[in-house]
């Protein structure tokens, strides 16, 4: 498909219909979609909005920014009487009751919401095999998977279903899968859009952000979704750092050495080291940095995400929503309801995050792992002292084979080991495609200070303007 | 070492049904994973405050409104509730065996 940018200005010209390209869009995914499980269902108002958008240009309105655009969604978003599942059985029949923000902001563009793709249970997992649906499949190799949790919003823009699909990042659950399917998916700054509406899943992590081929899709999208909403108490309302200027000379590039250590995967090193020189020869300056408690971010984070994860998955009770399994006793519909309705990786989560939070734990635990979260936030708040951006790998492997990590939970969750640091210090950053190792598609993670997404755009759109890795076709 | 008595007293807290025959396999997930975030204890973080959420948010006020449904999202919720009388959610007795 061609991008947000080139469909908006094509709809809003009137050289071609948001329905023509909406059905381009339907036609991708009803030939597509049997081979890569990307979307679990697409929404039946699409065509009809289409229609709408084009009657009100037709009449002469300004319909937005996003005119004609189509967007999948993950399925922890909530759109108005269409099915939202979270990729969990716990909710296979439930239909949302109202809309997220961010669904209201991008309609209000003019964009086109087209279905809702495929997830790691309540978005906990790095490969959609957590799905109750089944795995979503890479487009490069349809045996491997695409990442995740938002693999299926991944995959739906790398195989051209959508130019931009949402995903949410709690860990790294949109960079990774962006960077497994060579693409763009951002992490924006703790704050930067809404999370009304959103499945909550860990309340001081999470953040939704979209999916792009470009850059500068990316941005568009965000210039949308962001800002205060008085339905989230937690969003910032911070007006600047939306816009990244053109060209890089005098742009400080920190290369943390901790992201570059022995036994890491030489090919990844090469291409994201690769990238750092592009930078450098256009007159970024390279300045080397340290991240001293980096080691430690993985081990913070599986223990405050599990805790905060089952505090909101408390809500999932059999009582109110959702699927529910009578027992003798309240108590007894509570467990069952939660034990057939949730999968073993949720129950896995909902388990650890109750132990580390009981007592007699959670001091050697939640609290350790709280006071080192802070630490990490320092080390980057020194670093940006130094530096604008920081470079680094966004996965420390290429994408792996379906089944290869789901039988160990800790090795999974060691796939997440260079990206859940910007959500402990809730920082922005992106993945952006820096190359490609035995057909396979590696990620650049660039990270900025707090609010200064326009760095990472300013960084992406200059690399990608040299360089066509994004330009490739799974 | 996490028992098999500490699993089932975790899910019952949790409120989750886990089956008997995988209590085992989960002791022994978990306690791989706490051995793994065990490492923290390697970091110095006397009189380091704890972080919880992102900067500049602090008592993040609102007026004390009720904010209704509409009609239309009302009946949506109601739709969803697994069990109704009429508009009203039904729920099992709290202090009462089914049985009884």
């Amino acid at each position: 498909m061609e991008t947000a940018i080139k469909i908006a200005a094509d709809v809003r010209s009137k050289v071609r219909t948001a329905e023509s390209v909406v059905r381009e869009a339907l036609d991708a995914i009803e030939s597509g979609n049997e081979k890569l499980n990307a979307l679990l269902g697409t929404y039946s108002s699409a065509i009809e909005d289409a229609k709408e958008i084009d009657r009100r240009i037709a009449a002469g309105e300004d319909v937005g920014v996003l005119a004609g655009v189509p967007i999948v969604m993950k399925d922890n978003m909530l759109v108005k009487g269409e099915r939202c599942s979270a990729g969990s059985r716990i909710l296979e029949n439930y239909d949302a009751p109202y809309d997220s923000t961010v669904t209201t902001r991008l309609r209000a563009a003019g964009a086109v919401l087209i279905g809702r793709a495929n997830m790691d249970e309540f978005a906990m997992g790095s490969s959609t095999e957590n799905s109750h649906y089944g795995p979503s499949r890479n487009p490069w190799d349809v045996s491997r998977v695409p990442g995740g949790s938002s693999g299926g919003s991944a995959v739906a823009v790398a195989a051209g279903f959508a130019p931009i699909a949402l995903g949410s990042d709690t860990g790294g659950s949109i960079r990774q899968p962006a960077a497994l399917c060579g693409i763009v998916g951002l992490k924006p700054t703790y704050g930067r859009v809404s999370r009304h509406g959103l499945m909550a899943l860990s309340s001081s992590l999470d953040q939704i952000g979209p999916f792009a081929r470009t850059v500068e899709d990316a941005e568009l999208v965000m210039s949308v979704m962001q800002g205060k909403d008085e339905m989230d108490a937690t969003s910032a309302g911070v007006v600047e750092g939306v816009k990244g200027v053109d060209g890089i000379k005098g742009l400080r590039v920190g290369v943390p050495k901790e992201y570059f250590v022995d036994g890491m995967d030489e090919n990844i090193r090469r291409s994201v080291l690769d990238a750092v020189a592009e930078f450098e020869r256009a007159g970024a300056e390279i300045v080397p940095i340290s991240l001293p408690t980096a080691e430690y971010a993985l081990a913070a984070y599986y223990v405050i995400q599990p805790c905060e994860a089952a505090s909101n998955l408390g809500r999932f009770d059999g009582i109110r929503f959702g699927y529910s399994s009578e027992g003798q006793t309240l108590l007894e519909t509570y467990e069952r309801s939660r034990g057939e309705g949730f999968g073993a990786e949720t129950q896995r989560r909902i388990i650890l995050g109750t132990f580390v939070s009981s007592a007699g734990y959670s001091d050697a635990f939640y609290k350790k792992a709280s006071k080192v979260r802070t630490l990490i936030k320092r080390d980057f708040d020194e670093a940006f002292k130094r530096c604008d951006v920081i470079a680094a790998p966004t996965s420390p492997s290429l994408a792996w084979a379906i089944g290869e990590k789901f039988a160990d939970p800790l090795s999974m969750y060691l796939s997440d080991i260079y990206t859940v640091s910007a959500n402990l210090a809730t920082i922005p950053a992106m993945s952006v495609p820096c190359g490609f190792v035995d057909g396979l598609p590696v990620g650049l993670q660039l990270m900025a200070r707090p609010f200064d997404e326009a760095s990472l755009y300013r960084a992406g759109k200059f690399y990608q303007s040299v360089t066509d890795h994004h330009l490739k076709i799974a | 070492m996490i028992s098999n008595e500490q699993i089932t007293h975790i899910a019952k807290l949790a409120r989750l049904r886990v089956d008997p025959e995988n209590v085992a396999k989960t002791a022994a997930e978990l306690e791989s994973i706490l051995v793994y975030v065990a490492k923290l204890q390697e970091l110095d973080t006397e009189g380091v405050p704890e972080l919880a959420h992102g900067d500049g948010l602090t008592n993040v006020f609102r007026t004390d409104v009720a904010m209704g449904l509409d009609q239309d999202q009302r009946s949506r919720v109601i739709a969803a509730f697994p069990h109704k009388e009429g508009d009203l959610l039904e729920v099992p007795a709290v202090f009462q065996d089914r049985t009884e």
